[in-house]
């Protein structure tokens, strides 16, 4: 199990209902379910992942998040889950914004472009940042908008949105981002973990 | 004695052909106002009732469906409508699950409909039958829950027009089924749906031998009639790629065109066999009530539009399949059913299925459809 699925899982409370934005081939789903008792629903915009889900018996709807979520009435899921996935939505203002309204409680997660080794990619070799989290070349890639752990920070600050819970990950290490740290923690982590709030 | 030596039904039963058949004694008030009694629904079963009676599984035909979905159909001689699916080891295994079908209210393999002879008259009902909707071929079914004591069916699934009696099994039974899989099907007929299914009733009415629809007290058949309504419903199974893969401008056993109004092209020829084996096991005046039923079928009507409110709080599993090339029930109307059940927090699963194959894909070998819905199947049973 990937060590941030373990963190997302420790975020959400038992007996609760929750959507998995982007939920792959259902393996949070799947975990989330097995430990947590939890209701659970996910969207899936490809076709295979939609049926390897399905197959599974999971309740997952293929569609494409940014249309699809309009679907869900306000607050109908207490958590909603967004792994990975930010970065490749051609507006992410409007999927943060869908998510708040259709779940109590957001759980995004970005790969940091702000990450050192990245910075590095860029700065010694000149070209764009190939790394274990971002594997495609700029011309393949799927994000269209990637971020850094800070940029996404400053992104909540400004639409007044809560940030119950700031996390950086870095080779299995979690610790807690803040004011103080955020530079710090927007060089050296690859992943940042946030639970957000209207 | 329901049927006259003429009736279609006749035909069938003369074949002496072992039709399991459920007389119905609790009176059916039906949509149109009219209430039927100890009447007959014919129905087939696959597999065994376990001792819990939890793996039971309603399947619901589609237009000229019947209810011998596997193995050989004794009317026909061919493979039955959903061998691809139903069967031992196939996606609904009937090694595992029970399963149950039975020919719709108003069709012609033995289930009370126009062909059936009225007592009081000693004459084939033909058009004095009363309309059937949905709502009552469901409703009828519901018996079969009693006969086989069953308190809970595991699952109930069906495409096209047994998608729509999936649908409103759900809505009149909402805890009577686990999992429900309505596939290639619609909430509400479309106007499209509705003008196709009208070509066809033309065409019926068009024949001479129809009359009026007491062709079957006169010794007559309107197979002209239901041959062509068949043709042109068949278009509408079938996509423009598929059509164009499989016939083209491709021509009929002869090297050039005949200057001639014969099946020149094969797609003419095909067509023609399509519609000539249909008469021979179709009966035309069960093909007029059950394009009508699909007509009037509107789940939401009742709820003033809002469709959410059909499905109340039901618990029961949905999973809703459409497939891509199909343009008679495309995935946005199908979507309209997901997107329904989730303004109501139903527990609901939804892919579209790639298949050049049209309406018809959940008819045939789709692999990716048959295994998706055989998965989907077995992880809600084993979740018991």
């Amino acid at each position: 199990m990937k060590q941030e699925f373990k963190i997302i899982s420790d975020l959400i409370e038992k007996n609760t209902r929750v959507l998995d934005v982007g939920c792959g081939d259902g393996t949070l789903m799947q975990f989330l379910q097995n430990k947590k008792e939890i209701d659970i629903r996910g969207i899936e915009i490809s076709k295979e992942n939609s049926q390897k889900c399905v197959s599974k018996g999971l309740a997952v709807i293929e569609g494409d998040a940014e249309k699809d979520l309009s679907q869900f009435p306000d607050g109908s899921f207490d958590f909603v889950i967004l792994s990975q996935t930010l970065q490749a939505f051609l507006n992410p203002e409007i999927v943060v914004k869908e998510l708040l309204r259709v779940g109590k409680k957001a759980i995004v997660t970005v790969p940091n472009f702000g990450f050192w080794k990245v910075r590095l990619h860029l700065l010694i070799k000149g070209t764009m940042p190939i790394t274990k989290n971002l594997p495609d070349e700029w011309y393949n890639t799927p994000n269209l908008h990637m971020c850094t752990i800070k940029d996404f920070y400053k992104f909540c600050h400004e639409r007044n949105i809560k940030l119950d819970k700031a996390l950086a990950l870095h080779n299995e290490k979690i610790s807690s981002i803040n004011e103080a740290n955020l530079n710090i923690k927007n060089l050296s982590a690859e992943l940042g973990i946030f639970l957000i709030e209207r | 004695m329901f049927f006259s030596h003429n009736s279609f039904l006749a035909k069938i039963m003369n074949k002496n052909l072992n039709i399991k058949s459920l007389l119905i004694d609790k009176p059916l008030k039906l949509d149109c106002g009219k209430t039927i009694n100890n009447f007959p629904l014919a129905y087939e079963t696959y597999g065994s009732l376990n001792e819990k009676k939890d793996n039971a599984i309603l399947v619901f035909h589609a237009l000229t469906g019947d209810q011998f979905i596997s193995g050989i159909n004794p009317i026909t001689k061919k493979e039955g409508w959903w061998s691809y699916a139903v069967g031992p080891g196939k996606a609904i295994d009937t090694d595992k699950y029970f399963v149950i079908c039975a020919n719709v209210l108003s069709g012609c393999l033995g289930s009370f409909g126009p062909s059936n002879t009225n007592k009081d008259t000693n004459k084939v009902y033909g058009t004095t039958f009363p309309i059937i909707t949905i709502n009552d071929m469901v409703n009828a079914q519901h018996n079969l829950l009693d006969f086989f004591k069953i308190e809970k069916l595991f699952a109930i699934m069906g495409g096209s027009m047994g998608g729509m009696q999936v649908l409103q099994f759900v809505s009149n039974f909402p805890d009577k089924a686990k999992i429900a899989i309505p596939i290639a099907c619609t909430s509400s007929h479309s106007a499209q749906n509705i003008a196709f299914n009208e070509l066809g009733r033309q065409s019926i009415m068009a024949d001479v031998n129809w009359l009026n629809g007491d062709y079957a007290n006169q010794n007559k058949n309107p197979d002209k009639g239901l041959s062509v309504a068949r043709m042109a419903a068949h278009i509408t199974y079938l996509s423009k790629n598929g059509l164009q893969e499989k016939f083209g401008r491709k021509l009929q056993e002869r090297d050039d065109l005949k200057f001639s109004f014969d099946a020149d092209f094969q797609i003419e020829s095909y067509l023609r066999h399509q519609g000539s084996v249909f008469v021979d096991r179709f009966d035309a005046n069960s093909y007029l009530y059950i394009t009508r039923a699909m007509d009037y079928f509107d789940l939401s009507k009742k709820y003033n539009g809002n469709l959410s409110k059909a499905f109340g709080k039901t618990k029961t599993k949905f999973l809703v399949i459409s497939f891509t090339s199909d343009w008679l029930y495309p995935t946005s109307e199908n979507k309209e059913i997901v997107i329904a059940l989730n303004a109501i927090g139903a527990d609901v699963a939804f892919v579209e299925i790639e298949s050049d194959k049209g309406h018809d894909s959940f008819l045939l070998d789709v692999p990716e459809f048959l295994n998706t819905l055989k998965n989907y199947i077995n992880n809600s049973y084993s979740k018991n």
